[in-house]
Order: structure tokens, then C-alpha cells, then sequence
């Protein structure tokens, strides 16, 4: 979609939310993981999924990327249900998200050039020269030029969660989700990262779903978020983190947006 | 310090107040006294409602002690009995609250039992069940996803095709060569011995020709390449599959059966026949080794009978052979990779099955074909 159609289309849509979750239930086999998820995200919200471990904040990334079918309930992108579209519409969808995850899942065969390049060629009909100066760029915005012929086996971890942030934006995404993006990383990385991640809302626009309990990141890019409860299995609180911090007196969120073990004993 | 073996004693200080007290050397490894032994003596007086304990004689502890303690607990818990732990050392108060700070999730809990072999029998026919929609909609779909390239729509990058033949043809030339060789070379002997008694041994080339053209050719290369590529390709996809490298194509929207297994279908099943035509000339080569060197026939005479013997007919059914071993070798390698499970150890799992459905199942057509050739007399 050119930048032109697409701020119009943006413009049309402002006031709906972009991605509407509805009774949505996640489990594995029997065992129900979370149920009766219901959040809104608006377009250009920074939306954290937060939680302590083993929550499903992972699993719930999934169910939003069309990677794991929900048990019951639906995600609706600019209106349309994802998991009820057939198989046209869904992959149309898809090709408007960028998806970095946790390890940067580079294709490993492949240089780092080639990785941003493969969505291009899949799927416009540019000439060669012209995706290898869509790669350059992208790959420029990560920090990462002139590595563009090293395979992700030759470079770091956090060049390579950069890496893989070029090839989520290859495509010029409306949406990005974002798997952990500071885990593995050093504090310095990590706060790199995070930056990257607000320039690329300013600039592209694009609505940004981050899982984390890196509370650095929380705290730093974050508009909007929802928290994950393990023992419940649905969501108790939703908000601006900052907010939350600040005004929460669930005694779990409060516990895990302050480090304090002390609040909200046998939290886990 | 002198040594003093782990050892424990109980007092009763007032009717309801038992004293244990636990001392000597409480040492992983080393004889320590059953938990199970004290709750026994315990039980066999009147159940005290407070049990304390003392370790004034204690000279060293670690984790023995610690389970021996958390099994009284447990059953102090049951029994209503109040523990109190005042009397043991800090350091071990500290790690028995830590060990219960936490509570366990009846839920998540997962029970190991040990299956019976019916049930056993049954899981395996109910996952094979289970699992067979899934084979045929990955047949199916890989299927399909060849035929696009028929409509100019591939959904693979032609370069890497390039790369897949390369490996899946000359890269294992060298492989092949040495074992069909060897084969041709072990089936004239074996020839030769019986054959050379009643002087027909120019018949070796016969034996060796029709052998490895119509059959033993394909059949080598089929088990070589599912040990070479069919388990290169499970290992490839599997490991895909850990990094999330798969995942990644998905949220793409491009398929990793056309992008991934169509290609190597393609590479696999192209090769092989060619493999094959390889193989056949290498065997009868090693037949020919052995023809000249002990048999002291021509080469002239020995490649004369072979092209009397060989027909057209036992050259097609060679290739044919060969195109269903590659399709079979390329599917079990790409299915097990495709399905491989998250973790290391399903890579490993998946890779020797990969191996192991190759082989079967080049052996099942085998049967079949021949029975098949049979009946129609070729």
C-alpha cells in the first residue's frame, strides 16, 4: 500500500480501534491458559502485554498473529474477524503485520539482505535493483549497513533482533508485534531498542503490540497496556502503564510494576 | 571433630510435646535414617500435637536433612500436628519456607504413568489416527503448491531450487558411486561362486545388469539418499521449526510447504532418477571388476552380454523405481521436519524417524512394484 492510500485509509478509520479482541479464550489441549480476554487497541498505541511468566502472553501474541487458532472468541482487525475471514483475507491481513520474534527468527540459510528482501519479493513487483535499495534502507534504520551479505549466524544477538526488525518492516506494516524484544539484551541494547521502537511508531505511523515484563520498556514506550493474571486466567488490569503504576491498587500489578515482593504476598 | 553417623532420637518432654533431635553428619551419599522409620516410631506412641526439634549434636547437614524434614512436615500437615521449626538451624528454616513459599497449581501438575502395553498400542493407533488428516492435507497441499508452478505462481525462490538440486545430485555423487560400486561388485562375487560351477559365469553380467538396473540401483540410492537427504531435510525444517523460523513465514502469509517442501520435492525427485542411471552404470561397472579380475572374462564379451540382457523395459522401471523412492524419501523428510516438535531432542526424534519412514516405505513400494511388474509381466 503506497504512503499516500494508506494515510487516507488511516484517516477514515481514526476513530474505530484497530484491532478489537472479544471474549477470547487460549488454552493447549484441556487446560484453559486465559479466557474472556476482551481489550481494544487503538492505531498508533504502543500496547503492552504484561504479566508474569507463564501467563500466555506469548500465546496470546500468537492467537493475535494467526500463528495459534483461539478456543472460542474473536480478533477483529479494522472490523473484519481474522479467524472467520477465509484463507485470501487472512493472508492479505497478514501481509499488513510485522512480527519481530524473541530469538529475531532470522532464516538462518539466508543472508541478511536476502531475509528483509524474501517479503518483497514475494510480494511486490519491484525490480531487483529496486528491493536492494528498500533492504539497504531498512536495514540502514536498524543501524545494521553494510551487513548486509553476513548470515545471522555471523552476528550478534541484538543485531540480530535488529536484523529482524528490519524484515518486520520491509513490508511497510500497519501493525507490529513485538515477542520480548528486550530479552537477551544489555541494559544499553535494550534501551536502543526500545528507542528504535517509538521512532518507528512516529514515523511509520503503525500500531505497536508489545509482550514484555521488562518494566524499563514498560514504562518507556508503552500508551497502553493490559496485565495477564496467572490465577484468574484473564485480564485485571488495562491502561497507561504509567497510570497503572501510579493509581493500580490491584496488589499484583502493583507488586509487578515495583518490584515489590512484599505487596500482594504469594504472587508468583 | 570426631565423625558421628546421621542418626535422630525422640523424647517426650510433656504428654503433648515431642522433642526430635537430629545429630551427626547428614550427608547425600552417606546412610541417613529414613523418614519413614521416625513417623513409624512416632505413630506407634500417642500422636503428640506439637513436634519441636533440637541439633546441638548436629556436626553437618545438607539436602538429605532437608528431605528428611519436608517428609515430616507433610506428615505433620496430615496429621494436624503443629511443627516447630525454632529449634533447627537458621539455614535450614530458610530453605524449608523457601521450598513452601511457593504453592503448587494443582492443575498444571502432570502425572507420569507408567502405560500398559494395550494402552501403549492404542495411544499409537489413536495418534496415528489423529494424525493422518494432517498427512493428507500436507500431501495435498504440497501437491497443489507444485502444480501453481505450472501457472508461473511458484512460491519458492528459484535460486533455491538451484542450490537443493545441486545437493540433492552432485554433491552425492561421490556417496553413491562408492556404494553401488561395491554392491555391484559383492553381487557378481556372489554370482560368480555359484555361477562358475556350472561354467556359466559370463551369466554374472546378466545377474548384475538386470539386478541393479531394474531394482538394487534405485533401491541403494533410495537408502542412501534417506540417510543423506532425507534426514539433512527433517534436521533443516526441524531446526527451522525451534527458531521460530517457520513461525516467521507464517505471520508473512507465505506457506513453508510451498516455500520450504515444494522445492525439495522437486530437487529430490528430479534427481533421483538421474541418481539412479548413475548407480546402474557404477554397479555394472563393479560387476565388470569383478567379470575381468576373477572370472577372466572380456570387457567386450562381459558388456555384450549385459546389453543383450538389460532391455529398455528394465531401464524405465529403474527410473520409475527412482522417482517414487525420491517423492517418498523428500515427503518422510519434509513431513517429519514440518511436524518436528520445539525442542532439541524432537529434531533428533524427528530425524531418525525421517530415516526410518524412508527406508520403510522404500521398501513397501519395492514390494509393490515388483509384485505390480509381475502381474503385468515386464
Amino acid at each position: 500500500m503506497c504512503w499516500e492510500s494508506k494515510e487516507k485509509s488511516q484517516l477514515l478509520n481514526l476513530s474505530k480501534p484497530h484491532i478489537v479482541v472479544q471474549d477470547l479464550e487460549m488454552a493447549y489441549g484441556d487446560f484453559v491458559l486465559q479466557s474472556n480476554l476482551n481489550f481494544t487497541v487503538n492505531r498508533g498505541d504502543i500496547f503492552i502485554i504484561m504479566g508474569g511468566s507463564g501467563c500466555g502472553k506469548s500465546t496470546l501474541l500468537r492467537h493475535l498473529i494467526g500463528l495459534k487458532k483461539p478456543k472460542q472468541g474473536k480478533v477483529f482487525y479494522d472490523g473484519i474477524s481474522f479467524w472467520d475471514s477465509d484463507l485470501e483475507v487472512q493472508e492479505s491481513l497478514l501481509r499488513s503485520f510485522g512480527v519481530l520474534f524473541q530469538s529475531g527468527a532470522l532464516w538462518s540459510s539466508m543472508t541478511l539482505a536476502e531475509n528483509v528482501a524474501l517479503p518483497l519479493t514475494q510480494y511486490t513487483q519491484l525490480s531487483k535493483s529496486e528491493i536492494q535499495e528498500i533492504v539497504s534502507f531498512k536495514l540502514s534504520l536498524v543501524g545494521l549497513s553494510g551487513f548486509e551479505n553476513f548470515y545471522p549466524s555471523e552476528i550478534s544477538g541484538g543485531m540480530r533482533k535488529r536484523a529482524g526488525l528490519a524484515r518486520a518492516i520491509a513490508l511497510d506494516p500497519q501493525i507490529l508485534f513485538f515477542d520480548e524484544p528486550s530479552a537477551g539484551l544489555d541494559p544499553i541494547s535494550a534501551r536502543r531498542l526500545d528507542d528504535l521502537i517509538l521512532e518507528i511508531r512516529e514515523s511509520m505511523g503503525a500500531t505497536i503490540i508489545v509482550v514484555t515484563h521488562d518494566l524499563a520498556s514498560i514504562f518507556t514506550i508503552g500508551n497502553n497496556s493490559i496485565f495477564l493474571d496467572l490465577e484468574t486466567k484473564t485480564v485485571i488490569a488495562r491502561g497507561d502503564p504509567k497510570k497503572l503504576l501510579a493509581e493500580c491498587t490491584n496488589p499484583k500489578v502493583k507488586a509487578f510494576l515495583t518490584r515489590d515482593k512484599t505487596i500482594g504476598e504469594g504472587y508468583e | 571433630m570426631e565423625y558421628k553417623p546421621a542418626d535422630f532420637r525422640i523424647n517426650s518432654l510433656k504428654p503433648d510435646l515431642l522433642l526430635i533431635t537430629v545429630a551427626g553428619f547428614w550427608k547425600m551419599g552417606q546412610k541417613t535414617p529414613s523418614a519413614e522409620e521416625l513417623i513409624k516410631q512416632v505413630e506407634y506412641r500417642n500422636l503428640p500435637k506439637i513436634i519441636s526439634f533440637a541439633t546441638e549434636n548436629l556436626q553437618s547437614w545438607d539436602s538429605s536433612l532437608l528431605i528428611f524434614l519436608i517428609k515430616i512436615l507433610g506428615w505433620g500437615q496430615k496429621k494436624g500436628i503443629k511443627i516447630d521449626k525454632t529449634g533447627l538451624p537458621p539455614g535450614i528454616q530458610r530453605l524449608l519456607k523457601l521450598s513452601t513459599a511457593v504453592r503448587e497449581i494443582p492443575e498444571v501438575k502432570k502425572e507420569i504413568n507408567p502405560d500398559s502395553f494395550p494402552s501403549l498400542v492404542g495411544a499409537v493407533i489413536i495418534d496415528w489416527v489423529q494424525n493422518l488428516p494432517g498427512f493428507l492435507a500436507f500431501i495435498g497441499e504440497v501437491f497443489l503448491g507444485g502444480l501453481k508452478i505450472f501457472i508461473g505462481k511458484a512460491g519458492f525462490q528459484p535460486s533455491e531450487l538451484l542450490t537443493l538440486i545441486q545437493r540433492c545430485g552432485i554433491s552425492a555423487l561421490p556417496l553413491v558411486s562408492l556404494i553401488t560400486l561395491l554392491v555391484g561388485l559383492i553381487l557378481a562375487f556372489v554370482g560368480a561362486v555359484q555361477l562358475r560351477m556350472f561354467g556359466a559365469q559370463i551369466y554374472v553380467a546378466d545377474l548384475v545388469g538386470i539386478g541393479m538396473v531394474r531394482v538394487l540401483g534405485a533401491v541403494m540410492t533410495g537408502i542412501i539418499m534417506a540417510g543423506r537427504i532425507g534426514a539433512s531435510f527433517a534436521a533443516e525444517l526441524g531446526t527451522m521449526q525451534v527458531n521460530d523460523e517457520i513461525d516467521a513465514l507464517k505471520t508473512f502469509g507465505i506457506s513453508p510447504l510451498e516455500f520450504l517442501v515444494v522445492p525439495r520435492m522437486i530437487a529430490l525427485t528430479l534427481m533421483m532418477p538421474l541418481l539412479c542411471l548413475y548407480a546402474d552404470v557404477m554397479g555394472i561397472m563393479g560387476g565388470l571388476i569383478v567379470g575381468i579380475g576373477i572370472l577372466d572374462l572380456e570387457v567386450i564379451e562381459y558388456i555384450n552380454e549385459t546389453r543383450m540382457a538389460v532391455d529398455l523395459t528394465d531401464v524405465w522401471i529403474g527410473i520409475f523405481h527412482g522417482i517414487v523412492f525420491g517423492v517418498l524419501v523428500a515427503l518422510s523428510g519434509c513431513l517429519r521436519g514440518i511436524q518436528c516438535g520445539k525442542s532439541a531432542s524432537a529434531v533428533g526424534k524427528d530425524t531418525t524417524s525421517a530415516v526410518v519412514t524412508s527406508i520403510v516405505s522404500i521398501t513397501i513400494a519395492t514390494a509393490i512394484i515388483t509384485f505390480i511388474c509381475d502381474v503385468l509381466g515386464i
